[in-house]
């Protein structure tokens, strides 16, 4: 290192944000994998401990990220992509299955998933991008290859099948609005999304019915200013055409456990025991918590593994039954916390490329954030995707953290670059 | 604006989420049991019930096996339904209206399919059990009655119903609650406590271990034995005597207020409510709505006393100096107070003081005490206060607070009863209108409890103890402190002799001269009650209740005694002899007057109760 080291100066807020939600995320790991055949507390078999290894094993990347220079994450963000990218197509070869999903390589019995560190890429692929002085974000040019950027590993990641983790690819629109991006296409994503989940809630038939009312209306209140018919047409019919291929797409391309999961959380199946079970459970488990909790270790639901995939995906079912309300609202908090110290320290940042890769990674752990603990608590759809810092696993847990430590890292240089 | 779109956002996701998590961890509270369903297995122990024995350790109640087919109904598999039905002996339609029920009540708590078999047919069952998932057989106690009386002291236990459970979470479906008499009323104390072993399940439903390192298990407590203040044999004689009558006997003990015997005709055979043919025998009881042999006329019936009420009446003309020993009144076959007519006498010889007025049951001489009595006061309305107070301090006109779970207050009228009665002030009312209370008819009610209760305390020269029918709890060896605190009437202890004198010339020449018992002292008085009943909303008059309340010996008095006979007629008819012969039987444990006694067992009113649903006219008082 050089003189520049001097300058450096990290964010101590994230840090220990870091450092609580790892340590929270573990002490309830703990409990949701404890089991009575245990021999010792160090045991290689056990979940809690492989957790603590993982969790190690970060300090030392977190070390290797913090050491690098700055400016190499910029300039080899494309290769960073690049090999990304790579990863992810040697997965059609070289991939490990484990249950259904080709996500895995297997390196020596440790299973690495190259998806969750494509976030990362992704993110100093788009920074770099966007922060190209040629680059322009109002123009339709430049957000096509933004575009391009984000949908290739999102493309690649949807047939293992992980449609979880492509789904995350959608936070980097936050990114490319906040850069740029007209807000219609914000409001076509929500207006898309709303019109999914009306043809699946209610039908064909009533969307057509609801667009044609709201077009008419529409046009009678502005008949003075002589609309444009053909727009007007052009509008109606592709709503029309989406809503049937929503319809379509999700009858024919979805696989029926997908349907369930929608149809659970839209109210249209009411099936406690059977599809519904992992919902119904979680909800038990946290509404059984109470305002303080039964106690770490002491949640009968976890520790009669209502909850399926308790310690990792339902993580958050543990925190509700065993630290109950206080606790629950503890971690939201702690999270809600991290994403906003981030977006204030992006909107901080002197250099473009540091200011888009922070607010990439507040966006991509928003969307973690509100999908999985919407998933627990019953307000969204099963979505497979795990909450950061506290679910279990290597490299979900190294992905979120070298995420975040290069942006600690950008941040720490921020008063070196003028 | 571009800037704070995301942290908007996420601030609003941070809101929806606490909102959401409130709501399921603090607002909605039924998660709590839905884990506790879940994820805990609890079993019970059922202790035994506590025995119930009569005052001279005699065994009145104890217990037997009994055994209940339970289903939890989510975890019944597809199975042999028809050889099961032929097992439990029952329908395959009704199994399965059972089924269905108890997976409505809840799919996942036990609820009985067939409750109480036999030890047989437990037997030929319990060895086929393993066939059937999702049903097992749960050991109960049931009660095996001793004796086949006092069931209406006794009271009987059957299964809680959801509304009991809604209540008092300690119960659970299938279980067993004291449903009436000293069943209900000391509950806690017979029940015990149910021990409680809970085991954390997995989500397969199999148990892995005690939940909690079994903190929280407790072994069940046996409940406690109690013995009763009934005498075994006073009861059985007195139900008895009271075969094909209607009515009650009720007797206390009035040196402390225990009740000897407790005595409600029509009675049933307390077995009856025990075991599988419990509902049919209960249903047929409860639809009996003329005989009503679930409706305890001792406790429940309201009756005007009649002339009993008139030793009242001379006690409180004493205690107001109204009157004296000497003073005579002479009566003309009847008391004329200015209405339409006299208020009626029967032939006596006139006139008559104190003593004589009382034994001679007159009416003109009680009319007199009671309207001077009143009349002491500027106003009628301070008048009837008064007079009520006096009675209140008998323990008349509100509920005695004795530990049988059943009961009614009687009446005893205040000024405010007439004033609104008579819609005073816009109309005035004066002693006169209310007379007929003079002699227990009007509007004056009580039970026979009320009315024996009256008579312990003046057996006792003016006090008395609650009537209670515990006498000791097994192995606490007390009873409730209530029971031990003496209640002192407002009259002066001097006034009782004169009073006590008139009851026991009641027997020596007056109205029950005929039915003396020799060798015993007994002090009665009797009293025959005019009545009314309302028949497809036609009123009319039966022959009179036949009323008669007695305490003996006179000095010292071991028994005091309240017999009511509807429609018996005059006094000394029914009421008059069952009290002599309760008395004789308690004090020297034989019958002296054969006659009387046969008189009693082999007369039947069947007869008299028939007349009213002839449909036809009848004659009265014959």
């Amino acid at each position: 290192m050089n003189s520049q080291t001097r300058y450096v100066k990290f964010d101590w807020m994230t840090i220990l944000l870091y450092v609580a939600l790892v340590f929270i995320g573990w002490i309830n790991i703990y409990s949701a994998s404890l089991s009575d055949n245990a021999v010792s507390f160090i045991d290689f078999d056990q979940i809690y401990f492989k957790q603590l290894l993982w969790i190690a094993l970060s300090v030392v990347i977190i070390a290797f990220v913090l050491a690098i220079d700055s400016k190499f994450y910029e300039r080899f963000s494309s290769i960073i992509y690049l090999v990304s990218l790579g990863s992810l197509l040697g997965l059609f070869v070289f991939g490990k299955e484990i249950s259904g999903a080709t996500s895995w390589y297997s390196l020596g019995g440790v299973g690495l998933q190259p998806s969750e560190f494509a976030k990362a890429a992704t993110a100093l692929a788009l920074a770099k991008y966007i922060s190209d002085i040629q680059t322009n974000m109002k123009t339709f040019k430049n957000q096509l290859g933004a575009f391009m950027i984000i949908a290739i590993p999102a493309l690649l990641i949807i047939p293992q099948p992980d449609p979880g983790s492509a789904l995350v690819y959608s936070a980097f629109v936050f990114t490319m609005y906040r850069e740029g991006m007209h807000f219609v296409y914000l409001l076509l994503g929500f207006f898309a999304a709303a019109l999914f989940i009306g043809t699946l809630a209610l039908g064909v038939p009533y969307v057509v019915g609801i667009v044609l009312a709201v077009a008419a209306f529409i046009y009678w209140r502005n008949r003075k200013k002589k609309p444009n018919r053909f727009k007007y047409a052009i509008i109606i019919l592709s709503c029309i055409a989406f809503s049937f291929s929503v319809n379509y797409i999700f009858n024919n391309v979805f696989e029926q456990r997908h349907r369930d999961r929608f149809n659970i959380v839209l109210g249209k199946e009411i099936d406690a025991k059977g599809i519904g079970y992992n919902t119904n459970q979680s909800e038990i488990a946290i509404g059984s918590g109470g305002w303080t909790g039964k106690g770490w270790t002491q949640g009968t639901q976890t520790k009669g593994n209502f909850v399926p995939e308790q310690h990792t995906d339902y993580i958050f079912s543990t925190v509700g039954e065993e630290w109950g309300f206080i606790g629950s609202l503890v971690v939201v908090i702690l999270f809600l916390a991290l994403i906003v110290r981030i977006l204030v320290l992006a909107e901080r940042q002197k250099s473009k490329f540091s200011r888009v890769y922070g607010y990439s990674v507040a966006s991509i752990l928003f969307l973690h954030f509100f999908v999985n603990i919407g998933m627990v608590i019953g307000l969204l759809p099963t979505i497979g995707i795990p909450l950061p810092f506290f679910s279990y696993g290597g490299s979900s847990l190294w992905g979120f953290t070298i995420l975040l430590f290069i942006f600690v890292r950008l941040d720490g240089s921020n008063y070196y670059y003028t | 604006m571009r800037k704070f779109l995301l942290l908007f956002i996420v601030l609003i996701t941070g809101m929806v989420f606490a909102g959401r998590l409130f709501y399921l961890q603090i607002y909605d509270d039924s998660f709590q049991a839905l884990s506790e369903n879940n994820a805990v297995k609890v079993e019970y122990d059922y202790p035994q019930r506590g025995y119930l024995f009569d005052r001279n350790g005699e065994l009145l109640v104890s217990n037997q096996p009994s055994y209940d087919v339970m289903v939890i109904p989510r975890d019944v598999k597809p199975m042999d339904t028809l050889e099961f039905c032929d097992l439990l002996k029952i329908t395959p339609e009704e199994f399965r209206n059972k089924l269905r029920k108890a997976t409505v009540y809840s799919p996942r708590l036990p609820s009985p399919i067939v409750p109480q078999l036999t030890k047989t047919e437990y037997a030929s069952l319990s060895e086929k059990m393993h066939k059937f998932e999702g049903f097992y057989i749960q050991k109960r106690s049931l009660r095996d009655y001793q004796v086949d009386h006092s069931a209406n002291v006794l009271g009987y236990i059957s299964e809680v119903n959801e509304a009991i459970i809604e209540r008092n979470p300690y119960y659970q479906m299938g279980e067993l609650i004291g449903t009436g008499g000293v069943e209900k009323q000391y509950e806690d104390l017979l029940r015990g406590t149910k021990g409680v072993k809970r085991y954390q399940k997995d989500r397969f439903n199999s148990v892995i271990g005690p939940y909690e390192e079994g903190k929280f298990d407790t072994l069940p407590v046996r409940g406690k034995d109690i013995i009763l203040t009934i005498d075994g044999a006073l009861q059985q004689y007195g139900e008895d005597l009271m075969v094909n009558k209607r009515g009650g006997i009720v007797a206390l003990e009035p040196s402390t207020g225990e009740i000897l015997a407790l005595v409600a005709a029509p009675n049933y055979d307390p077995a009856l409510l025990v075991g599988r043919q419990r509902s049919k025998n209960f249903t047929k009881l409860y639809y009996d709505t003329i005989a009503k042999p679930l409706f305890d006329r001792v406790l429940q019936g309201e009756y005007p006393p009649g002339s009993p009420f008139k030793a009242l009446t001379a006690l409180i003309g004493l205690q107001e100096g109204v009157i004296d020993l000497e003073e005579k009144v002479s009566c003309r076959g009847g008391y004329n107070y200015g209405g339409s007519k006299p208020l009626g006498c029967h032939h006596h010889k006139s006139p008559l003081s104190m003593i004589g007025g009382i034994a001679n049951s007159c009416n003109s001489y009680f009319a007199t005490v009671y309207r001077r009595t009143i009349d002491k006061y500027p106003t009628p309305q301070e008048g009837i206060d008064n007079w009520k107070k006096h009675l209140n301090s008998f323990g008349l006109g509100n509920y005695l607070g004795y530990d049988l779970p059943v009961g009614k207050r009687g009446l005893i009228p205040n000024s405010d009863y007439y004033n609104r009665y008579y819609q005073y002030p816009k109309y005035k009312w004066y002693t006169p209108a209310t007379i007929s209370n003079s002699i227990g008819q009007g509007e004056v009610l009580m039970t026979p409890m009320q009315m024996v209760n009256f008579t312990a305390a003046i057996a006792n020269r003016g006090y008395y103890y609650k009537p209670h029918i515990i006498k000791n709890i097994v192995g606490v060896d007390t009873i409730p402190s209530q029971y031990r605190e003496k209640f002192v009437t407002s009259i002066s202890p001097e006034y009782f002799e004169p009073v006590i004198q008139g009851m026991h010339d009641v027997y020596n020449y007056g109205t029950a001269a005929y039915i003396q018992v020799p060798g015993i002292d007994i002090c009665g008085k009797t009293g025959t009650a005019e009545n009314y009943i309302k028949i497809n909303g036609e009123r009319m008059q039966l022959t009179d209740h036949s009323v008669f309340v007695a305490f003996a010996p006179k000095d010292n008095p071991k028994i005091a005694l309240a017999v009511f006979v509807e429609n018996g007629y005059w006094g000394s008819r029914w009421a008059g002899r069952i009290a002599g012969l309760m008395i004789e039987k308690y004090l020297k444990g034989e019958i002296s007057r054969k006659d009387m006694e046969d008189f009693v067992l082999n007369g039947s009113l069947e007869e008299e109760y028939a007349k009213p649903y002839t449909g036809e006219p009848f004659i009265i008082n014959q």
